[in-house]
């Protein structure tokens, strides 16, 4: 479903298997004086440790063989269908494989699926990608003053925050959508914004737990500005968590945008996975295939993400991965 | 609360377009004085901040004010369509927390052997899937090709039926909605109960039990699920507000006369007071049940109010 707090499913795997200091405790920062100078260095060492144990799970690696595909095929949609996937192309309502030319048909107005597939991935991916960053950054930004600041402003913020996180996510993301134009840019400004929070929370509880450390206690002491501490020193070492985070929210952002324009609320001039079920969904009884391949793809596409994601987490996290 | 209340009324407010503009192009042709006497009608005419006041002032005396578009007034039109999604989301809730549970517990039951990884793919299977689109092939699958089911709306219209009938056919109506709607969460919970069973099982008291020499069946059941269900509460509560935003499409799927469906009339009508009487409610709601649900973990764990 695409409206949900996400964070459960990444505390369910990350800290289910392991009390949650595991996640919330930081790095180990074993040469605490030196780490002033180089605090991205146990961040590079980690991902050193990190990058095979990610290679040697199977699961992930299909994630990202999945997903490396996807991006490749939303790359290529133009050179392969180099046409408007809203041409009309065909006879309406040709089952998959009953002509070669159009290998998963085509829909009630003779579009091609297949095509409609290609350039129905690129608008998918870029919206979930972007409305990704957007939320990112705010939640970042919010999450990291609010943890490193603390006191009032902190106060102040956990009340934004919880406010968000009581208003119905996608009945907002609908709202948001409705009073504005059906633009892909709206969509993607509605889905960051609604799906911000999570990130907030996060790193703000990744700074509480990392401000009092002796790196930053350090940089202090050699007289580095707030804004260097918090995004040089700080965040490279709250960065795990969020990067498995990360993948998760942009399954959720896919979902949300297929949701969104399956109701018919997307943006009407670009062909994205949702839309082809919204409109296959008048010929459900005769062509069921019009909304059963699209919905495939978006199964597919949050399953790798949701792999790669679970696979980060364990490569990131080795010791719930142990005990696995 | 009020700050929920006021962003969503300035929210609303930056829409173009009123429902005055909406009924007119429906008429087919209005004049300039009809729309004008229609906005007054509505009080659409005031300035913002009249308007503001008004809804507040209405809001203390617990109206939500008229919905323009079924000029009929907003608490009359959610009160009629909320019983029908209080019990969508009900059903969907409990079928998710059963079926999670029960998956999560034979999951950590069998950590690491082969029904556990095949259920962990599965489980992550159910939470990649949109909802929407296993609500259309479930619709495929048991109304056209099979016709065991219905494909939408909540009871036969125009049937005669005896009590019993009746019931037997709300039930019809609601299983393929609610499934729809609790498959993701099927997921989580699944995966959350297993986490919480996994930790909790290396716990000392359960070492105290099984020393007792209780049955690994017993211990499991009353030592370790008792306890992992708390975490899982905790969460369903918090996806009330999920399970909202769920049925707006799953509603809408099915045709099911609730809540969710109307916000979707709402938006296509631009009809601001039911929009806005409905994120406030479910607002509302998400509050209330996170209440509760801090009171249920209370009793479920006394630990807590010491606290």
């Amino acid at each position: 479903m695409p409206d949900v707090d996400i964070t459960p499913l990444v505390y369910a795997g990350v800290s289910g298997d392991e009390p949650a200091a595991a996640i919330l405790e930081p790095l180990p920062v074993s040469e605490a004086p030196a780490a002033v100078n180089a605090a991205a260095r146990p961040r590079r060492r980690d991902a050193r440790r990190a990058l095979p144990a990610f290679l040697r799970n199977p699961a992930a690696l299909i994630g990202a063989l999945i997903l490396a595909a996807l991006v490749g095929a939303a790359l290529l949609a133009p050179w392969l269908y180099p046409d408007d996937p809203l041409d009309l192309v065909g006879r309406p309502l040709l089952w998959p494989g009953a002509r070669a030319a159009f290998p998963l048909g085509t829909d009630s107005l003779g579009r091609d699926v297949a095509a409609g597939l290609f350039h129905g991935a690129r608008i998918t991916l870029l919206v979930a990608a972007s409305a990704t960053a957007i939320s990112l950054a705010l939640g970042i930004v919010v999450g990291a003053v609010a943890g490193y600041f603390g006191g009032r402003l902190d106060d102040w913020l956990v009340k934004l925050i919880e406010i968000f996180q009581t208003i119905p996510g996608f009945i907002l993301l609908i709202v948001l959508v409705a009073i504005a134009e059906p633009h892909l840019c709206i969509i993607i400004v509605a889905i960051g914004l609604i799906s911000w929070p999570s990130v907030a929370r996060l790193v703000r509880a990744e700074f509480r737990s990392l401000r009092e450390k002796e790196f930053v206690m350090a940089a202090r002491g050699l007289g580095y500005g707030h804004g260097r501490i918090i995004f040089r020193e700080i965040l490279p070492n709250a960065l795990p968590p969020v990067i498995v985070l990360t993948s998760v929210m942009i399954a959720s952002a896919i979902l949300s945008e297929s949701a969104l324009s399956f109701l018919g609320l997307g943006d009407p001039n670009a062909v994205s996975w949702g839309s082809m079920i919204g409109a296959g969904r008048e010929m459900l009884r005769t062509a069921w295939y019009l909304s059963a391949i699209p919905g495939l793809a978006i199964v597919v596409t949050v399953l790798a993400l949701n792999l790669v994601g679970d696979g980060l987490n364990d490569a990131l996290n080795p010791r719930v991965a142990a005990e696995r | 609360m009020l700050a929920i209340l006021v962003l969503n009324f300035f929210l609303l407010r930056l829409a173009p377009g009123d429902a005055a503009d909406v009924l007119a192009g429906e008429a087919g042709a209005a004049t300039q004085e009809t729309m004008a006497a229609l906005r007054h009608h509505f009080g659409l005419d005031l300035t913002a901040l009249e308007q503001l006041l008004a809804y507040l002032y209405n809001l203390v005396h617990f109206s939500l004010g008229v919905s323009p578009r079924f000029n009929m007034p907003v608490t009359a039109l959610i009160g009629e369509r909320l019983p029908n999604t209080l019990m969508l989301m009900l059903v969907a809730l409990g079928v998710a927390l059963l079926l999670g549970v029960a998956l999560g517990a034979v999951m950590a039951s069998l950590v690491g052997r082969w029904p556990d990884r095949v259920l962990s793919v599965i489980a992550l299977l159910f939470y990649s899937v949109p909802g929407f689109w296993v609500g259309l092939m479930l619709i495929v699958l048991f109304s056209v090709k099979l016709g065991w089911l219905p494909s939408g709306g909540a009871v036969t219209i125009g049937a005669n039926f005896t009590a019993a009938e009746a019931v037997v056919d709300r039930v019809r109506h609601i299983l393929l909605p609610a499934l729809s709607l609790a498959l993701f969460y099927v997921a989580i919970y699944a995966r959350l109960t297993r986490g919480a069973m996994l930790e909790i099982r290396s716990q000392d008291f359960v070492r105290t039990a099984r020393a007792k020499g209780l049955s690994p069946l017993a211990v499991t059941i009353r030592h370790v699920l008792r306890n992992a269900l708390l975490p899982v509460t905790t969460m369903a509560g918090l996806h009330l507000g999920g399970f909202l935003g769920g049925a707006v499409v799953v509603e809408t799927v099915y045709s099911w006369p609730g809540l969710g469906r109307l916000a979707f009339e709402a938006v296509m009508g631009r009809d601001f007071n039911v929009l806005l009487g409905i994120l406030l409610l479910s607002s509302l709601l998400v509050i209330v049940v996170n209440a509760a649900v801090d009171l249920l973990q209370a009793w479920l764990d006394p630990r807590i109010e010491a606290r």
